[in-house]
């Protein structure tokens, strides 16, 4: 019992906002924006151009486009050769690579403080100046169509995931895969990549990224240098994707791969993203999240299904609150051995709807406040993962702003807030349930 | 193109920090418990890492699994506390722990705020001292385990990684999954995990590090509360695996688009004479991000893979050089022929002078860059501690990197690269491509 006695008392102490140290910004004469996050622990800089298109801004029948330029920009541009700009990282003790998602695509290199201009010079060239020979291009599509063989047709439940997700949005181009559908990422081509480039790598549709140990005044002036020099695109499209309809019917889809041992069950909801100015509702989806699905032992449905019960072998939620267009809302139920597909799910919809009855437990609630508020203080251990989290926020549509309130916002969201969030969006008419499955066959020889 | 070559050259000679920052104590405890310190009290709050040597290859025979399992549990109940309760009294405090283990160790990282450190210790030591073992908590585990042993069963890349360790390592623990099989974890007994949890956590396998808010002094303090309590000795160690694969390809069929391929033979000793100039010449040959030749010949020249790499293997016993990739079964065939090509270049050709001093350039540059994050920097320390390097390694590590010459390195090729040893090991539906000796 002593234990117990010591931990209540955490519950009391309180851990004071920590407000964020080191963040300046601005915005150079091209339009280009500069953030620098201070870090000085040690002699290290992370440098990141952010652009404000990912895989959703991609025109119709030309998906992984994005991708696939974000591969292409490695290849070459008129100073640089094929395969130069990591050989020049490389040779100066750094390491570098870049990342395409639905909003963003990014590039980053991870140096000694004292290479930053030369990183920034390199990032400026092929901001502006690619350039490919049709060859390279050719090979280059055989390494993403890898890539997709790697990571999607080679797992069944990634496979799964692609035909969920189609589902979960009837209209917007989030509903397309990142690295793009197989037939349509076969049959790209150099014009397609470079209209995409052409369109959205500018100055003015992207963002600097510096964290580590730099000073503001340093970067403005390495920026003004290299990147300052650009032309800005003066007629840069505006974000406006097709968006969702009214979703009035609920979708429901199995997908049966031999290659699959273990079966689970996994629902969708279309859910609200933050928006700039406006993240109540987004931090009231996050706190259910974790609340339904934060810690597996004492999470809601880790509760009632791997404890209460034992249909499930594990069971969880996630919310991507981060996003420019609506984004989703997900749980998943793994059922234990010998537990139909059918009960696993009647047995998350039994606990969803006990959730939204009994309402909030109160202790669980302000444990997952503390742990937010640690989860501050840890993540300022890395310069990388802040400079990913605010890149990733920025380009989808938040400001600083939004960013240094966001804690507070999650501090302040109440158990109602919570309710009122979980009865708005979990509504199946809103959503897409899947179930994977094996072979039938297949599977009764891998339980026997 | 000129412009950039220059500003690359001119790196060559320049300063990069060749120091990593970081200060590094040795704190020995009250108790004799000894572990290695960085203080860094801009953040509140520490990174601590454990390690017990001797991971899942300590297994008893039969009783494959039991390190695996017990490690789960480690955070399943202990001391008065139940699973949940457990679960609930480190979300209180916020504090991170993470048990894991592979052949090698067993591995626990804590991350603790300043604020309620003490109560942390508190909580952690209870977990490695006082695991409940509750029968419930077992069955939850064992149903998670077998649920991975099943899926793992179907995927490519596990039947390669798994295949390839059998032919290599026999009946050697080496030679199976630290999971176990269905049948071995579906037998094991809650006394089988007392029995496991007695073998590998004993002081005499321990090594810590600490990296944050924390003083020498309090660390002594700590380490002495947390892990005192531990018996004093585990089990014996094991003998060398003797690596019986000869080169050769081994198909395993199984009906996917993309075949996953894993590839190898023996390797070299970190206590070796040669292995720092290994090292470096595998850097060149299967390392360092985009730029080996395994890169540039597989995925850059033909587009035949989106990743593929070769590393030394260094385990505790036997050594691997040892690699993988994955393509699509029409050209698996072309794919092995490149890799095999290769082998035998750099064995008979070695590398060239330029690549060389790049690689130096880029391995002494990239190093100090890794300490740049408490729980980065502990687990940098803690892994020194069992490589057995000095404290003083930070310090000279980059200094053994210059020091290979290209005729070592050319002779080292010539040693360790061995294009008759190399073994393939396919699993998918390859064209044109059968297993052979």
């Amino acid at each position: 019992m002593r234990l117990i006695a010591i931990f209540c008392l955490a519950l009391v102490a309180a851990l004071p906002a920590r407000a964020e140290k080191g963040v300046t910004a601005f915005t150079l004469e091209n339009g280009l924006e500069v953030v620098v996050l201070e870090d000085h622990r040690a002699p290290v800089v992370v440098h990141m151009v952010w652009y404000r298109t990912g895989s959703a801004d991609e025109k119709p029948g030309v998906s992984g486009v994005a991708h696939y330029l974000e591969h292409l920009l490695f290849r070459g541009t008129d100073d640089l050769e094929d395969g130069e700009f990591s050989r020049v990282v490389a040779a100066n003790g750094g390491t570098d690579n870049a990342f395409t998602s639905f909003d963003f695509t990014g590039y980053f290199q991870r140096v000694a403080a004292d290479r930053l201009g030369l990183m920034m010079e390199m990032e400026a060239d092929r901001m502006r100046d690619l350039q490919l020979s049709e060859e390279d291009v050719l090979i280059e599509r055989q390494v993403i169509l890898e890539e997709r063989n790697t990571r999607v047709e080679n797992d069944p439940g990634a496979l799964f995931s692609e035909q969920l997700r189609a589902a979960l949005f009837l209209n917007h181009p989030y509903g397309r895969p990142i690295i793009g559908w197989k037939h349509e990422a076969e049959a790209l081509t150099l014009e397609d990549a470079l209209d995409h480039y052409r369109t959205f790598y500018a100055p003015n549709n992207a963002i600097v990224i510096v964290a580590g140990d730099v000073t503001p005044e340093e970067v403005r002036k390495l920026a003004e240098t290299h990147y300052g020099p650009l032309d800005p695109t003066p007629d840069l499209p505006e974000r406006a994707r097709p968006q969702e309809p009214p979703q009035l019917a609920e979708r429901r889809l199995t997908y049966s791969d031999p290659r699959v041992a273990q079966p689970y069950v996994v629902r969708s909801y279309l859910a609200p993203e933050r928006d700039p100015g406006a993240q109540e509702k987004a931090a009231a989806l996050k706190m259910l999240a974790e609340l339904l699905g934060g810690s597996g032992a004492t999470s809601v449905l880790g509760r009632k299904l791997q404890f209460e019960s034992q249909v499930a072998i594990h069971a969880g939620a996630a919310y991507d609150a981060t996003s420019y267009d609506d984004s989703s809302f997900t749980v998943f139920v793994v059922p234990a051995q010998g537990v139909p597909l059918e009960d696993a799910e009647a047995a998350m919809d039994r606990a969803l709807a006990e959730f939204i009855e009994e309402g909030v437990d109160p202790e669980q609630f302000e444990r997952i406040k503390m742990q937010l508020r640690a989860a501050r203080i840890y993540a300022e251990d890395s310069a990388q993962s802040r400079a990913r989290r605010y890149g990733g926020a920025l380009t989808s549509g938040l400001t600083l702003a939004d960013i240094e309130a966001w804690p507070d916002i999650l501090q302040a969201v109440t158990e109602d807030e919570v309710i009122a969030a979980a009865q708005e969006v979990l509504v199946k008419r809103n959503a897409v349930t899947g179930w994977l499955t094996g072979v039938e066959e297949e599977t009764a020889e891998v339980q026997q | 193109m000129i412009r950039f070559l220059a500003i690359a050259a001119l790196s060559l000679f320049s300063a990069i920090p060749a120091r990593a920052a970081v200060d590094i104590q040795e704190v020995t405890s009250p108790g004799g418990i000894t572990a290695w310190l960085v203080e860094e009290p801009s953040i509140p709050f520490v990174a601590l890492e454990i390690r017990f040597r001797g991971g899942t290859a300590l297994d008893a025979p039969g009783k494959r699994g039991a390190i695996n399992m017990m490690t789960a549990l480690l955070e399943e109940g202990a001391g008065e506390l139940d699973s949940r309760a457990f679960a609930a009294a480190r979300d209180d405090l916020a504090a991170q722990f993470s048990f894991d283990v592979y052949g090698d160790a067993l591995s626990v990282s804590a991350r603790m705020l300043t604020e309620n450190r003490d109560q942390a210790v508190q909580l952690l030591k209870i977990a490695l001292t006082e695991p409940r073992f509750d029968q419930d908590a077992i069955e939850r585990i064992r149903a998670q385990v077998l649920s991975i042993i099943g899926s793992d069963a179907t995927d490519p890349g596990a039947i390669a990684a798994r295949t390839f360790s059998e032919m290599a390592f026999g009946d050697h623990p080496y030679g199976s999954s630290g999971d176990g099989t269905l049948e071995s974890v579906a037998a094991l007994t809650r006394d089988d995990l007392v029995k496991a949890k007695a073998r590998v956590m004993a002081r005499d396998r321990l090594f810590v590090s600490a990296v944050g808010d924390i003083s020498a002094e309090e660390l002594g303090a700590l380490l002495d509360e947390l892990l005192s309590d531990l018996p004093a000795t585990g089990a014996p160690n094991l003998p060398q695996a003797e690596f019986r694969l000869g080169g050769g390809v081994t198909v395993v069929p199984f009906d996917t688009p993309q075949s996953a391929v894993r590839f190898g033979h023996e390797g070299i000793g970190r206590d070796d004479p040669d292995f720092f100039a290994a090292y470096v010449v595998n850097e060149i040959f299967g390392g360092y991000g985009f730029n080996s030749r395994l890169m540039e010949e597989v995925r850059s020249k033909r587009g035949l893979t989106y990743g593929i790499g070769a590393y030394l293997v260094d385990s505790d016993y036997a050594n691997q050089l040892a690699g993988s990739f994955s393509t699509v079964n029409g050209s698996v065939a072309e794919a092995v022929e490149v890799v095999r090509a290769e082998w035998a270049r750099i064995a008979e050709d070695g590398v060239t002078a330029e690549e060389l001093d790049e690689a130096k350039t880029y391995l002494t540059g990239a190093y100090p860059l890794r300490f740049d994050g408490n729980g980065r920097i502990a687990e940098i320390l803690v892994g020194m501690q069992l490589n057995g390097d000095p404290i003083t390694y930070v310090q000279t590590r980059n200094d053994k990197i210059r020091a290979v010459t290209l005729e070592q390195a050319n002779r080292v090729a010539a040693r360790i690269y061995d294009p008759e040893a190399l073994h393939f090991v396919v699993v998918g539906q390859p064209e044109g491509l059968e297993t052979s000796n």
